[in-house]
C-alpha cells in the first residue's frame, strides 16, 4: 500500500511539479527576529478564507431576492442546521478581518515596513484594506432588514454627494429609482462575485510581492533604508542569519491562526449574529438604523462635523484619506524605520487609533440621537403638585424629554436639565422654549399659553 | 524534463534570418489579433455594461397612488401613508412600498413629505405633540411645515406632488429624494 501511495505520489509530481514550485516558497529565508509582531497579516488571511467558506455556506440556503431574501434569512437563523452559528461565523469573520486588517497595516506602519523595496506591498495592502470596507458594508446589506434598506439609502445618500454625478451613481447602487427588486441582487453581485473576485487578485499580488521583496526585518534604529544598497545588504542578512519560512516562522501564523479561528466560532456559539430587525419594508420606518461596529466611527463622524462642512467631508475626506495612504510610500520612502527614530509616526498612530476608538465609542452611545423610548417622566417620578404633573407630562410630550435628561430619565442630545431651575430664571427659560436656537427647535409655534407657563414652572422647579 | 529543447527540435527549422516581409506579415498578424480581441472583449463588455446601468436608462415616469379619502386627514393634522413606487417589478414584494407624511394645512390643501431626512436619508418620524419631524440617525428635526429646525440636515424634507381627485388624497410617486454636494 504505502509502495503504490509512493509510487503515485512521485507519478504526480512528475506530471505536475507541484511540490517543486511550493517548496521554494514554504522554505525561503526569512529574517529571524520575525515574532509575534508579523502574524497579523496572515491572521487576515485566515479570516478572507473563513469567509470564504462560511459565504459558500451561507450562499447554499440565502434567497438574493429583494422579495425573498428576508424570509430566507429567518430560515438560516431559526431552522436551517447550524445555520445561526453560520451566520455567525460569517459575521465574527467580518469583524476579525476588520480588525486585523487594521492591526497589520499599524504594525507595518510603526514598523516602516512600507519603505523601499515594499512601496507596492503597502499599495496593494491599501487597495484590500479598502476591498475589506466594501465587503464589509455590503456584507451587512445582504442581512436585508429594514436595517439593511436603510443603510442603503445611506450609502446612496452618500455617493450622491459626489458632484455633478452624485445622483447617478446614487441611482446605479440601488439599481433605480428607489429601493426594489433590482437592488439586492446588484449587493449580491457585488459582495459575492465583483469584489471576491478583486480580492483574490489582490490578495495574490500582495503576497507574491511579500515573497519577492522578502519579509522586512525588525527595524533597528540607526539602521535607515538605503535603496542604493538595502536589497544586497538584505540577501547577505538572510544568507548569514535567514530562517526557513516554514516551519521556523509559519508556526506562529498557523497557531494565532487556528486560535483566532476557533474564538471566532466560539463568539458565533455563545453570542450569535446580529439579531434581524424588522422586515425590508421601506414604509416601516419607526426603525433606527445604525451600522455594524465597523462602520460605525464615519457615521458618528457624519453626526458631529459642522453640518456647513459635511458636503466637503462626505467628498473630499474619501480623496484625501485615499491620496495620502497611496502618497505615503513616495513621501518617506527611505530612511529610518525604527519607531524609536520615527516619534512623530507613532504619535500619529496614537491620534488615529484614539480618535477611531472615541467616535466608536460616541456611535455606540449616539448622544446626538433623540430618545424615542425614554420613559413619561410623570410615570417615574410622582408629582403631588398637578402644576409639575401636567409640567412633566408636556415635558414628555412635546419630545423635550428626547433630548433633555431629568433625574435619570431622557435623552443626551441637549443639557441635562436636572437642576436648571438654579440658574435659569423663568424668563430666560421662556426665551429659549420659545424661540429655540442652539441647535433646539422653536416651540412657540407648538405650545399655548397655559402649556407654556406649565412647563416654565416645572424646569422652574428642577432644583 | 527537457521535451522542448528549441535546439534539438527538428532540422527543417535553422534558425535563420526573418525575410522582411516576413516580419511585416507577423507584424500585421500580430495587430489583427490585438483587433480582433479588443473586439472580442467590446463585444461581451457592452451587455455587461447594459446590465449595470440598465436601471439607469429605464424612464418611471410619474404615477398616481391614492392614500385616502380626504376626510381621513383632518385638518391640522399629519398622517404617514403608505404607496407602492412607479412600476414595480413583481419580485420587489414588499420593498417596492413607499411611505409619506401627508399634512392638510387647510380644506382643499395638502402638503406630503417625503419621509427621507435630508441628511443621510434615515426616515423621519412625525411627534405630533411636539409637532416635529425627528430623525433618529443623527438628529435631525423639521418643524411642521417641513423646514430645519435643528440638527445636521442641509435643506428642508423633500416634498411629493399631491392632489385630491376621484374622492380621493394622491400622492405621484417620485425617485428617492438624494440631496447633492450643491444643496450645502
Amino acid at each position: 500500500m504505502k509502495m503504490i501511495l509512493r509510487k503515485a505520489g512521485a507519478w504526480l509530481e512528475d506530471r505536475t511539479g507541484v511540490v517543486s514550485a511550493i517548496k521554494p516558497i514554504m522554505n525561503h529565508l526569512v529574517p529571524p527576529g520575525a515574532k509575534w509582531a508579523y502574524v497579523f497579516g496572515s491572521a487576515t488571511l485566515f479570516c478572507f478564507m473563513l469567509q470564504i467558506v462560511t459565504g459558500i455556506g451561507l450562499a447554499l440556503l440565502y434567497q438574493p431576492s429583494s422579495e425573498a431574501a428576508y424570509q430566507s434569512l429567518r430560515f438560516i437563523t431559526d431552522q436551517a442546521t447550524f445555520g445561526r452559528v453560520l451566520r455567525g461565523i460569517h459575521f465574527f469573520g467580518a469583524s476579525g478581518m476588520v480588525l486585523f486588517v487594521g492591526v497589520h497595516m499599524i504594525r507595518v506602519y510603526i514598523m516602516a515596513a512600507y519603505k523601499y523595496p515594499r512601496e507596492m506591498n503597502w499599495i496593494t495592502g491599501v487597495l484590500l484594506l479598502f476591498l475589506t470596507i466594501i465587503m464589509g458594508f455590503t456584507g451587512q446589506l445582504l442581512r436585508w432588514d429594514s436595517n439593511g434598506v436603510w443603510s442603503s439609502v445611506v450609502a446612496a445618500q452618500n455617493l450622491g454627494r459626489i458632484p455633478l454625478i452624485g445622483t447617478t451613481m446614487a441611482r446605479l447602487l440601488l439599481g433605480g429609482d428607489t429601493i426594489g427588486a433590482q437592488t439586492l441582487s446588484r449587493f449580491f453581485a457585488y459582495h459575492v462575485f465583483l469584489v471576491p473576485a478583486l480580492m483574490f487578485a489582490f490578495i495574490g499580488f500582495h503576497l507574491f510581492l511579500v515573497i519577492r521583496n522578502g519579509i522586512s526585518e525588525p527595524p533597528k534604529a540607526g539602521q535607515p533604508v538605503d535603496p542604493k544598497t538595502y536589497r544586497k545588504w538584505y540577501e547577505a542578512m538572510l544568507k548569514r542569519e535567514g530562517v526557513p519560512f516554514w516551519p521556523d516562522a509559519a508556526w506562529r501564523d498557523a497557531m494565532f491562526g487556528a486560535l483566532v479561528v476557533i474564538a471566532i466560532v466560539g463568539l458565533a456559539i455563545t453570542i450569535g449574529p446580529p439579531a434581524l430587525t424588522q422586515p425590508p419594508d421601506p414604509s416601516i420606518i419607526n426603525t433606527t438604523p445604525a451600522p455594524d461596529w465597523y462602520m460605525l466611527p464615519i457615521f458618528a463622524l457624519f453626526a458631529l462635523v459642522p453640518p456647513k462642512t459635511e458636503p466637503y467631508l462626505i467628498f473630499f475626506g474619501p480623496i484625501l484619506a485615499v491620496g495620502a495612504l497611496f502618497a505615503l510610500p513616495f513621501l518617506s520612502g527611505t530612511g529610518e524605520r525604527s519607531p524609536i527614530r520615527r516619534p512623530w509616526a507613532v504619535f500619529g498612530v496614537v491620534c488615529v487609533v484614539v480618535a477611531v476608538g472615541a467616535l466608536l465609542l460616541v456611535g455606540e452611545i449616539a448622544p446626538w440621537s433623540p430618545r424615542f423610548d425614554t420613559k413619561p417622566l410623570a410615570t417615574v417620578v410622582s408629582y403631588h403638585d398637578p402644576l409639575l404633573e401636567r409640567g412633566a407630562i408636556l415635558f414628555y410630550k412635546k419630545g423635550c424629554q428626547y433630548c433633555h435628561m431629568v433625574h435619570g430619565e431622557g435623552g443626551i442630545k441637549g443639557p441635562n436639565l436636572s437642576v436648571i431651575g438654579r440658574t435659569w430664571t423663568a424668563n430666560q427659560l421662556t426665551v429659549q422654549i420659545v424661540n429655540g436656537g442652539g441647535n433646539m427647535p422653536a416651540y412657540g409655534g407648538s405650545l399655548n399659553n397655559g402649556e407654556l407657563h406649565d412647563l416654565v414652572a416645572f424646569l422652574s422647579a428642577q432644583k | 524534463m527537457n521535451q522542448e529543447n528549441p535546439e534539438t527540435t527538428g532540422p527543417n527549422q535553422l534558425p535563420i534570418a526573418n525575410p522582411p516581409d516576413n516580419d511585416s506579415r507577423r507584424d500585421f498578424m500580430m495587430k489583427v489579433s490585438l483587433g480582433l480581441g479588443g473586439l472580442a472583449a467590446t463585444a461581451v463588455a457592452v451587455p455587461v455594461v447594459g446590465a449595470l446601468v440598465a436601471p439607469l436608462l429605464a424612464d418611471k415616469s410619474e404615477v398616481w397612488r391614492s392614500v385616502g379619502a380626504p376626510d381621513q386627514f383632518p385638518v391640522g393634522t399629519t398622517k404617514l401613508v403608505r404607496f407602492e413606487n412607479a412600476d414595480p417589478l413583481k419580485w420587489a414584494g414588499e420593498t417596492a412600498h413607499t411611505a409619506a407624511w401627508v399634512r392638510r394645512e387647510t380644506d382643499d390643501d395638502f402638503v406630503v413629505f417625503s419621509v427621507n431626512c435630508t441628511h443621510l436619508g434615515c426616515p423621519v418620524r412625525w411627534e405630533a405633540d411636539a409637532e416635529l419631524f425627528m430623525c433618529p440617525c443623527h438628529g435631525g428635526v423639521y418643524y411642521r411645515d417641513g423646514t430645519v429646525a435643528a440638527g445636521p440636515p442641509p435643506k428642508p424634507l423633500p416634498r411629493y406632488d399631491v392632489r385630491v381627485a376621484g374622492g380621493q388624497v394622491q400622492v405621484g410617486t417620485a425617485p428617492i429624494p438624494i440631496t447633492k454636494f450643491s444643496d450645502g
